[in-house]
């Protein structure tokens, strides 16, 4: 018999690490459809008919975040055999609301109790059978990072399936008679509409008046009406509505049940080994330079010192000396054509050979970024910064995100995942992009340095534009009705720190080490075939076939799109060229420039440094290189949202840009007021109100409005 | 009082949760409930959010969303 079992628990509860553990590398890893939210399944080790499931963390079942929506989807609608409840025993309390929760789903739920190590350690006493008994479920001891009593876990979970002893366990009593009463009212009327073990479950839900609930139940207004009533004679009763009863009191029986079955020793001076470290960490004179102190060491170990022996080990002797040469002399050997030995050496090679090389930068910096998320110190991070993006109605949650995509985007794309609102996410992954990462300081070097002179403000600046691209992008996109948000308030628990398992961590970095070299692999491989023979075939002199790379498909394509960028400054095809070049991987535009510049050299490709400057705008803001493309089109999940933010990139970069150009050749004389000028004023015009126009919800709402998710 | 205005170091007990929705739902969901036991442990160097101990663990919290639990 196949058997499905859940794994549940609240975020930091270490259900992850014990999701890796009951299932090692046979995981599957995705998305939920048609949500930003992962989906992680897998086969349970040993077994070949068991799987697990790993649900979102979530702290209740509410009808208001995603992950919770998804969460409850599964469990009402998949009917899991089980449920493996993760419990963080030193925060007992919160983790069991959502116990008192997954126990009226009428599925057999197993307990584990987390971290009982540290419970330990501190003095402190759990009685497991008491905490059973008042449960009406089984309750396990577990260690998730040591691995203790995991597959016990997962094999206790099986038992109770097998053998069917769940029913003999009873189920608590939560609420007091007023709302039983209540609620014996609402089951009595949809006990027709749903299968008996969810009764409980859909009649609490209607008493709260879930939304989500009562459209799915079909419930018609008369019955409502009826239903309503009685919901009001309870709240009457109570003094309270009827959602806060419900969960008020869930609170008040834990506590009950907490007292009874957990006795805990007070800690020496009030603070625990998390506050102590929090006291510098997150204190009011250090926590920035702490922070600055430790991004800067993320960044030296990843990129300046490991990082770039790496890369250049891989570019100059692995490709350049030993795969690239070795390939040429095969395929002359096997006597291949000039073009096809070309083909395979510079192009594909070549062109597979950057991304490549980034790999080990990239799987360092991902250890390092894993590591100070597994370990906790992200949401110090998070909470320290919030203040700073509660204006662009997102939250300090969005910061890491960019904080990452300064080395490469596609980590600074993925890292959005920890970010619930699911707008807020998409409008992160939108703009993360426009920071400068790493493959594009080439092409800041290049404009800064030999066309506009060595300018040493230029990276500085560039980054500076970047932070401002995103500010405006944020406050431009909000006031969109696509991005409206019911106000999930910025509620972010601040985990214990702990270690990570060096096991954890290496499947982190693995999953997204693998995700990239697939798209190495595939697409780019694609990709650079197609752009080397673009750059290197044409019709030249005697017909169709190798030509210099002036006379190739890419200055064609690159001349007969070049007037559209003419407003910008850099209408000709060598410009355009470059940037389409840089659609593979942003480094490109530098090769690509040098590959097309003539006698005069590349400042002829600008009409005056306002032009250069224009073009090096636009290359820094217009959609990322192919690998993050397709990072975000998997992230997004949607084909319309992974359009809209590709032409969103795209069209804003072409209006700063056009900004740019338009305003700098005025100011520095170079250019004479015309039409250009015109279209650029009417174009800052259209920027300010879109920046400034009044938010939909305050307009309409006034004040602070809080609606209802859907 | 509401919470925003409370001092580092205070331990106060929560007496009302005003406002309705998914806002006031969260915080209650993370244990902040009428009679529940808060203790103020700081303000991020920004002034804002606010770190929170209550129920054996540490909670965020903005201000604006903190002003919505009365406490004594």
């Amino acid at each position: 018999m196949n058997i499905k079992i859940a794994l549940a628990g609240n975020p930091n509860s270490g259900k992850t690490t014990l999701f890796n553990s009951l299932t090692g590398s046979a995981q599957y890893v995705g998305n939920w459809p048609g949500v930003t939210v992962e989906k992680k399944d897998g086969r349970l080790k040993g077994h070949r008919d068991v799987t697990v499931q790993d649900l979102p963390g979530i702290y209740s079942l509410s009808p208001y975040t995603q992950e919770e929506v998804v969460a409850r989807g599964y469990l009402v609608n998949d009917r899991p055999d089980v449920i493996l409840n993760i419990v963080d025993s030193t925060n007992i309390e919160r983790n069991l609301y959502l116990t008192t929760q997954l126990i009226e789903l009428g599925i057999p739920v197993v307990i584990c109790l987390n971290m009982m190590d540290i419970i330990k350690k501190n003095g402190d006493r759990i009685d497991i059978e008491a905490l059973g008994k008042k449960l009406g479920c089984l309750v396990l001891e577990i260690s998730a990072l040591k691995g203790d009593g995991c597959m016990a876990a997962a094999e206790a979970a099986i038992d109770t399936v097998k053998k069917n002893t769940n029913g003999n366990l009873e189920m608590p009593h939560v609420f007091n008679g007023s709302v039983e009463h209540a609620l014996a009212h609402i089951e009595e009327s949809i006990a027709d509409k749903v299968e008996p073990g969810l009764i409980r479950w859909y009649a609490i839900k209607v008493f709260e008046r879930d939304q989500k609930v009562i459209e799915s139940l079909k419930l018609d207004q008369p019955l409502m009406d009826h239903l309503n009533e009685h919901i009001r004679d309870c709240e009457k009763e109570m003094d309270d509505e009827a959602e806060s009863i419900i969960t008020d009191q869930r609170y008040k029986y834990i506590t009950k049940v907490v007292e009874q079955a957990v006795r805990k020793k007070p800690l020496k001076d009030g603070l625990s080994l998390s506050d102590r470290i929090d006291r510098l960490v997150t204190s009011k004179y250090l926590a920035l330079p702490i922070f600055a102190g430790i991004m800067f060491l993320v960044y030296y170990i990843s990129v300046t010192s490991l990082g770039t022996i790496t890369t250049d080990f891989i570019n100059d002797i692995l490709f350049g000396k030993w795969i690239q040469p070795g390939a040429a002399s095969l395929l002359a050997a096997a006597g291949a054509s000039k073009p096809v030995i070309s083909l395979a050496v510079d192009g594909i090679l070549g062109g597979i050979a950057a991304p490549l090389s980034f790999i080990p930068q990239m799987a360092i910096l991902f250890l390092l970024l894993s590591f100070l998320e597994d370990c906790g110190y992200m949401a110090r991070v998070a909470f320290i910064m919030d203040r700073a993006f509660r204006r662009l109605g997102l939250s300090g949650k969005s910061f890491i995100p960019l904080l990452i995509s300064s080395g490469c985007g596609v980590p600074g794309i993925m890292a959005t995942r920890t970010i619930e609102n699911e707008k807020n996410r998409r409008m992160t992954m939108i703009t993360t992009t426009m920071i400068p990462c790493g493959a594009k300081l080439p092409v800041i070097a290049l404009i800064g340095g030999v066309i506009m002179g060595g300018a040493w403000w230029m990276a500085p600046a560039m980054y500076f534009m970047g932070i401002a691209a995103v500010v405006i992008s944020c406050l431009i996109l909000k006031k969109f009705k696509m991005f409206e948000m019911d106000d999930t308030p910025f509620v972010m628990e601040l985990p214990n720190y702990h270690l990570p398992l060096a096991k954890s961590l290496g499947i982190h970095v693995w999953d997204r080490v693998k995700g990239f070299l697939k798209k190495a692999g595939t697409v780019i491989f694609v990709c650079c075939a197609v752009m080397w023979m673009l750059a290197n075939f044409g019709f030249g002199a005697g017909g169709f076939g190798l030509v210099p790379t002036n006379e190739s498909l890419l200055a064609v394509i690159g001349g007969f799109i070049a007037p559209l960028f003419a407003p910008l400054g850099f209408g000709n095809y060598q410009s355009v060229a470059a940037s389409i070049s840089g659609f593979a991987a942003k480094e490109g535009i530098v090769s690509t420039m040098g590959v097309l510049a003539g006698a005069g050299g590349m400042k002829t490709f600008f009409a005056g440094s306002a032009a250069a400057m224009a073009f090096l705008v636009f290359n820094l803001l217009d959609s990322p290189c192919l690998a993050a493309v397709s990072t975000l089109a998997r992230e997004m999940n949607s084909r319309k949202w992974t359009i809209f933010a590709l032409a969103y990139q795209n069209i804003f970069a072409y209006m700063v840009a056009l900004l740019v150009y338009q305003f700098g050749g005025l100011l520095s004389g170079t250019l004479d007021f015309g039409a250009g000028t015109v279209a650029a004023i009417a174009v800052l015009v259209l920027m300010i109100y879109l920046i400034g126009r009044k938010d939909r919800k305050e307009s309409e709402i006034g004040g602070l409005g809080y609606e209802l998710d859907n | 009082m509401t919470l925003d205005k409370a001092k580092v170091g205070e331990r106060v007990s929560v007496t009302r949760i005003t406002g309705n929705g998914p806002l006031k739902r969260r915080i209650m969901d993370m244990g902040i409930t009428r009679g529940t036991e808060i203790f103020v442990r700081k303000y991020a160097p920004f002034g804002d959010p606010m770190e929170l101990n209550l129920r054996g663990y540490e909670l965020s919290l903005r201000k604006a969303d903190a002003a919505m639990i009365e406490i004594s």
